[in-house]
């Protein structure tokens, strides 16, 4: 070697020092051609159909700082959610929150809740007929400040014994009910007739003459109505709406939605309270507005299960799914309705079936919607919406795959730049945004429907947004996105199937006359 | 320092070769995530079967954002050193190194055959741990001291130091 370098640098030692070079000439090439190839392969449909998928709206505002005063009627499970939604968690489920979140960092609930829009409103009063619950929802509503302790709290929410006191104060503009459905419409009419704006749960009635009833006494006031089908606001439903109206689809002819949850909790058997006797709770004002029943716990705690204050599958599940499509393709009430099912797995002398089934005929519109449920079964089956030219699966991510035989895409098919098997449009908010995240486990969840949706990438509770949603039109006086006519069309298109299946016969809807037939 | 004898015509070549193919892989790979704008090692960290470590890593953005640029830029180093022959022992042995990183991350354990995303079958050893291996030994052997621009680099300082 020391020979050599003492040599002066020859020929050969340039050829032996970039013999390798020449590689870097083919790799370029190669990753050329390459590039050329999958240029050619990456075709867009989206492109040639002039789709603009991530076009997220400005988040709606009424620039107004006006305080609503606001009162709770019903704080058990869902009227709990929607005091956190609403920026009012209880200190002990922010606890939980904060320590889950200390413990796992997917775990991002404390984190988005801190992040949540402050709603600009106050929960002065507060209806309960069970006392543990109502003392819940006083602490929960003085939490306005997401104390994670009791002892910080100072009660400032007057508690009422009988919702009636409570949509008659002066100091509440608006009430959030929560109730079982057998009170939704009577509370809601009461509140409509005293000027006080409404948020109510869905279903919005338990029966179809109180959703005349409840709509004629809407149309008269000037209250705001918004019911709760928080699926309003997630961004996948909405451009899914925008994308059906460019007919991407084709000409639909069928739609697919179903329920699928196995396990008890999911099939109405609430936990009973072990405070809760006929001292706590206050049975006659339960039973009020329904027949009547001697004390039962069971009635009490877990009344969906019986027709007299809850409405089965068709009103608390089909609802979601029905509202969902209905924001969609603007359904309306249905031409007629079949249903069938029955108490299959859960025979613990409910009345409501667990096995559940409804299809509704809409000639005018040349199609079927079709909803399957079962309580005794967890296969996740989606919303499909079926068109000549292509299937679409609508959940918080959407896809679209073009159907073998479409008329519209044939061009595309048959030079195989699209295919059946594979989506030609995907749209999922929030996966370009992974990086923004503090916990980043949201694609993995995200699938699922109800809970959150994406607004510029990043998280947020669908629920917070509807309610917002609700207090920014009564600043506006403006009708949120589902209102009483919307809520109307979900109540009665339930209520059909309801009947169908109570009375075990197709019921049609007399669009003239506005009667269930 | 280097001794040519160590090695005949056939073994530097065959060794020259193996060199070359190693850092058209890792160029490759590393040009690939550098195209693709919406690369992270996001995905394949948060799905990682190994230690919690790795997933952890996926939730801390700004890490992320190191660890996507490291690797991208790294990868293209390491396949450019060993293509050219340029500080390729440093190359080799980094190299090994951040393959024995994805080794790690997704360690093909008994029960760990669900998890493969290559669809390889494997058992204790897989690709990765081949990788690095075959790194390691070739920065045992100076290859790129006789095909490569080390030789230029090492000559000169070679000359220098007499």
């Amino acid at each position: 070697m020391n020979s050599n370098n003492q040599k002066k640098y020859n020929r050969r030692d340039i050829i032996k020092t970039l013999a390798t070079v020449p590689v870097l000439g083919a790799f370029a090439y190669g990753l050329t051609k390459k590039l050329q190839y999958r240029q050619e392969q990456t075709y867009h449909i989206a492109d040639e159909l002039g789709l603009n998928l991530y076009d997220d709206p400005d988040p709606f505002s009424s620039g107004s700082d006006k305080l609503i005063r606001v009162g709770i009627i019903g704080s058990g499970i869902r009227g709990r959610q929607l005091l956190e939604a609403a920026g009012f968690a209880h200190p002990d489920v922010l606890k939980d929150w904060a320590m889950s979140a200390e413990q796992n960092k997917d775990d991002t609930r404390y984190q988005d809740y801190l992040e949540q829009d402050n709603l600009r409103i106050e929960i002065t009063a507060v209806c309960d007929i069970f006392d543990v619950h109502a003392r819940y929802a006083l602490e929960a509503s003085s939490n306005a400040t997401k104390k994670t302790s009791k002892d910080q709290l100072t009660i400032k929410a007057k508690r009422y014994k009988n919702y009636r006191d409570l949509i008659n104060a002066t100091d509440v503009d608006a009430v959030i009910i929560a109730t079982p459905d057998h009170w939704h419409a009577q509370m809601a009419i009461d509140a409509a007739k005293a000027g006080k704006h409404i948020y109510v749960e869905k279903g919005l009635t338990r029966t179809v003459d109180e959703a005349y009833a409840l709509r004629n006494v809407i149309k008269q006031s000037n209250v705001v109505l918004q019911l709760g089908h928080q699926g309003r606001q997630t961004a996948s439903f909405r451009k899914a709406k925008q994308l059906i109206d460019k007919n991407i689809l084709g000409k639909i002819s069928l739609i697919e939605v179903c329920t699928n949850r196995n396990d008890p909790n999911g099939a109405w058997v609430y936990p009973i309270h072990p405070d809760g006797n006929p001292q706590t709770i206050d049975w006659k004002q339960f039973i009020e507005p329904t027949n009547p029943h001697p004390f039962s716990l069971e009635r009490f705690f877990r009344w969906r299960c019986w027709w007299d204050y809850g409405t089965g599958l068709g009103g608390d599940l089909l609802t979601h799914e029905y509202d969902a499509i209905n924001q969609v393709l603007n359904l309306g009430i249905p031409h007629s309705a079949v249903a069938s099912g029955g108490i299959y797995f859960f025979k613990d002398g409910r009345e409501v079936p667990d096995v559940f089934q409804a299809v509704y005929e809409y000639p005018d519109r040349d199609l079927t919607f079709m909803y399957s449920a079962s309580l005794a079964n967890d296969n996740y089956r989606g919303k499909v919406i079926m068109g000549h030219d292509a299937t679409m699966r609508m959940e918080n991510r959407l896809e679209i795959f073009p159907d073998r035989q479409s008329t519209q895409y044939r061009k595309q098919l048959d030079a195989g730049l699209i295919n059946p098997d594979q989506p030609m449009i995907t749209y999922e908010p929030g996966r370009n945004a992974v990086d923004a995240y503090t916990s980043a486990t949201e694609k993995y969840f995200a699938s699922r429907g109800l809970l959150y949706t994406h607004i510029k990438g990043k998280r947020v509770n669908t629920a917070h947004l509807h309610i917002k949603e609700w207090l920014e039109c009564i600043r506006m006086n403006k009708q949120p996105s589902c209102n009483i006519d919307q809520a109307f069309e979900e109540a009665v298109t339930a209520h059909m199937a309801t009947i169908a299946y109570r009375e075990n016969r197709k019921v049609f809807w007399d669009a003239d006359k506005e009667q269930v037939v | 320092m280097l001794t040519k004898s160590n090695l005949n015509l056939t073994q530097l070549y065959g060794l020259s070769c193996l060199r070359v193919l190693m850092g058209w892989y890792f160029l490759y790979e590393g040009v690939v995530k550098f195209l693709d704008p919406n690369w992270s090692a996001f995905a394949y960290l948060k799905n990682s079967p190994g230690s919690n470590i790795w997933s952890s890593l996926a939730d801390n953005a700004s890490l992320l954002n190191v660890i996507d640029f490291l690797n991208t830029w790294g990868l293209i180093a390491i396949g450019l050193g060993l293509i050219l022959g340029l500080l390729s022992k440093l190359a080799s042995v980094s190299g090994a190194i951040l393959v024995m990183l994805y080794y790690l991350s997704y360690p093909p354990t008994v029960a760990s055959q669900n998890f493969q995303l290559t669809g390889d079958h494997v058992l204790w050893v897989d690709k990765n741990l081949i990788f690095a291996v075959v790194l390691l030994v070739l920065s045992f052997f100076p290859t790129s001291q006789f095909i490569g621009i080390d030789r230029l680099l090492f000559k000169q300082k070679n000359s220098i130091d007499e």
